[in-house]
């Protein structure tokens, strides 16, 4: 078993999948550098993200895969599953080895899990889409904070930019201690230093502008108002609006 | 930036209060199937896909900002918490007010769109205005693009409604009732054909739109998402397939994207209608809703789900096993070879399963193992299918046994609160 240690991002998955073919490599195991664990039997082949070989990789899955296979397979990556490269890899393995287009062969293993984890992470972009609420700032930023189960703020940049093309916006990822801002013409990537008095973007209330706090409340009262209390069923409630993704939301 | 006094504030969460209360009655809340973009850096866009931002503690989703305009009625509808003699709380919502809400809750992302109804003051056409005064706000004067609902009041003229659908995405006319005879007993001042013509024009109205567009592509939007209707159940004595027969002529004469049904909450004493404390036919309300889908994915006629000897659904099993056990003689079927239409029949199988099973029997014939891993219902559809391995049910079972075998195995969601069918007269 050879493993192969990759720098976490796609460009450095998609380079260690090319080393593996280009190098012959039958069993490997293919980790990041911050889950690797010295295997005492055998060095770990550290890969460096190269773009050509990553993108040699890529252009080849799609000569092979429709376009909704192709975000598939991005959509598994961004679950960022313990050892989903594997998967991922006996994935490309069998995409490469048949001359017919294989995505749709449920009955293989590699194709179901890459199907399973995109619709996970599909829907936990879908959930975001839903859950992320926006408070105004001083500024006029409407400013949100998420914490997804999986990396999805590159998936949802697409829906929020063209829905909210006339305010400032960012929507933070407290776990992965990153954010998206859009400044009313394009989207980016960006750290932040929150003040002390934030609580890391937690509680941001000092800094709330005119109106916030009321339609917080209007939303609040409306949230209560349209609950019909004779059709109570709290275990939809919760199937729906799982308890983690309480904590930043308005009216919970 | 408008400044709020503190007055204000409690005012409009008054008004927000009873508004939306008196609005939750209405179930729709769909979102989807318009097809508005964002144009010159507008606020929203309603590409297709619904969005629920949030769940209500009964499980329903919050996608619109759903409240009447007034709920000061001139009607007396025996069923309508607003109706005339109803001794409540009102209120009336300005237009800049229900503008301000919407936009401010929109940016939030707390909601989709605004869906707008309103008690009718003074008449059907003066109410109408109103609602369309407003959407008419949102689209022009803030260039929203988000989802707008609009309740089309029964009555109003032709005019009215075609420009309440240049505004809207989506309009829609209670019928209220099921059948005339029962709008007849609870709302007397309402009239049936009031509810169908407004209903008929939009109709030909959105066709005609729709075959403008294939000429010209700059036709404006025409209640792209078309229109819906809802139907109040277990306040009168329909039985499911006089229901189901109305939600089919619908779908087929009206072209209808949706007909909601209503479960009956107990809001009033008349003696017309069943007690307060009656539980919400709740189960009632899933079955049908299980047969609606039934109508219009799975490829079912009304007939084969309801019959002159069986007018009313099981409230035990689902539509679709009820017609498959009635059916055996058709069973069982081959999974590798069968087509998806019948495949889409079994019990267990749904359409996202079928369509997977389809498509992977043609790399490998399919087992029992391949099956459950499709996410298929094993322990109903194994009664009603064969596959690549060889032990299945082999033995004749009969219908009850069947049921019996499933119910057994499978807890119903709704056994805790599972309240015997509704009596009436």
């Amino acid at each position: 078993m050879q493993s192969m240690i990759h720098d976490g991002s796609f460009e450095g998955f998609l380079t260690t999948v090319f080393q593996v073919y280009d190098l012959g490599f039958k069993e490997v195991d293919i980790c990041t550098a911050a889950k690797y664990q010295q295997n005492i039997f055998g060095g770990g082949y550290f890969v460096t993200s190269e773009p050509s070989k990553a993108d040699r990789v890529w252009k080849g899955l799609q000569q092979k895969l429709s376009e909704a296979a192709m975000k598939q397979f991005y959509k598994t990556w961004l679950s960022e599953i313990d050892g989903i490269e594997n998967i991922m890899l006996s994935y490309v393995r069998y995409v490469f080895s048949s001359t017919v287009s294989v995505e749709k062969d449920f009955s293989h293993p590699a194709v179901l899990v890459i199907t399973d984890t995109a619709k996970k992470v599909h829907r936990e972009k879908h959930r975001m889409e839903a859950f992320v609420r926006f408070q105004l700032t001083k500024d006029q930023l409407y400013f949100a904070i998420v914490e997804p189960d999986f990396n999805v703020l590159p998936i949802i940049q697409k829906h929020f930019k063209s829905r909210y093309a006339d305010q400032r916006w960012m929507i933070y990822d407290g776990r992965r201690k990153y954010g998206i801002y859009y400044d009313l013409d394009k989207v980016a990537y960006i750290q932040v230093n929150f003040e002390e008095d934030v609580n890391s973007g937690k509680d941001i209330s000092v800094q709330y502008g005119e109106g916030e706090i009321l339609y917080q409340q209007l939303w609040k009262t409306y949230f209560g108002s349209i609950n019909i209390a004779a059709r109570k069923n709290m275990k939809l409630h919760i199937q729906h609006m799982p308890r983690r993704y309480w904590k930043f939301l308005t009216e919970k | 930036m408008i400044k709020y006094s503190v007055r204000m504030s409690e005012r409009i969460t008054e008004k927000l209060q009873i508004l939306a209360d008196a609005a939750k009655y209405d179930v729709s809340c769909s979102s989807s199937g318009s097809s508005r973009k964002n144009e010159n850096k507008g606020l929203g866009d309603s590409k297709g896909m619904g969005i629920c931002h949030a769940y209500t503690e009964d499980g329903r989703c919050v996608s619109l900002l759903k409240i009447l305009l007034t709920n000061h009625c001139i009607y007396d509808c025996a069923y309508c918490v607003s109706r005339k003699s109803n001794d409540i709380k009102r209120a009336a919502f300005t237009v800049q007010e229900v503008v301000d809400l919407t936009i401010n809750f929109y940016r939030r992302n707390y909601i989709e769109g605004l869906f707008l109804s309103s008690g009718i003051f003074t008449n059907a056409d003066y109410t109408m205005e109103r609602l369309v005064l407003i959407a008419k706000k949102l689209r022009t004067e803030h260039n929203f693009h988000g989802y707008i609902h609009l309740k089309a009041i029964p009555g109003a003229s032709d005019e009215i409604l075609n420009q309440a659908a240049l505004y809207a995405d989506r309009l829609s006319v209670n019928v209220e009732m099921p059948t005339e005879k029962s709008l007849q007993l609870l709302a007397p001042d309402k009239k049936r054909e009031d509810m169908i013509k407004p209903m008929m024009y939009l109709k030909n109205a959105i066709i005609q739109n729709r075959e403008k567009k294939k000429q010209f592509a700059k036709t404006p939007l025409f209640a792209p998402a078309g229109q819906s209707t809802q139907m109040v159940i277990g306040a009168t004595p329909e039985t499911d397939a006089e229901i189901l027969l109305m939600a089919n002529h619908f779908y087929k004469k009206m072209q209808l994207k949706r007909v909601y049904y209503s479960g009956y909450v107990p809001i009033s004493s008349d003696n017309r209608l069943p007690a307060i404390g009656t539980p919400v036919p709740m189960v009632r309300e899933n079955r049908l809703y299980q047969a609606d889908w039934l109508l219009r994915f799975y490829g079912f006629s009304v007939q084969e789900i309801v019959t002159p000897a069986q007018p009313h659904l099981d409230m035990d099993i689902d539509p679709k096993l009820g017609w498959a056990l009635r059916n055996l003689q058709l069973f069982p079927i081959d999974i590798n070879k069968a087509d998806l239409s019948v495949i889409m029949r079994v019990p267990g199988i749904g359409l996202q399963s079928a369509r997977k099973i389809y498509a992977s029997r043609k790399f490998n014939k399919l087992n029992w193992e391949h099956l459950k891993k499709l996410g298929i219902m094993f322990n109903r559809a194994r009664y009603f299918i064969t596959c690549d391995s060889p032990d299945f049910e082999r033995k004749d079972f009969t219908a009850l046994q069947i049921k019996h075998q499933i119910l057994g195995t499978g807890q119903s969601k709704y056994k805790p609160n599972f309240s015997p069918q509704l009596q009436l007269f």
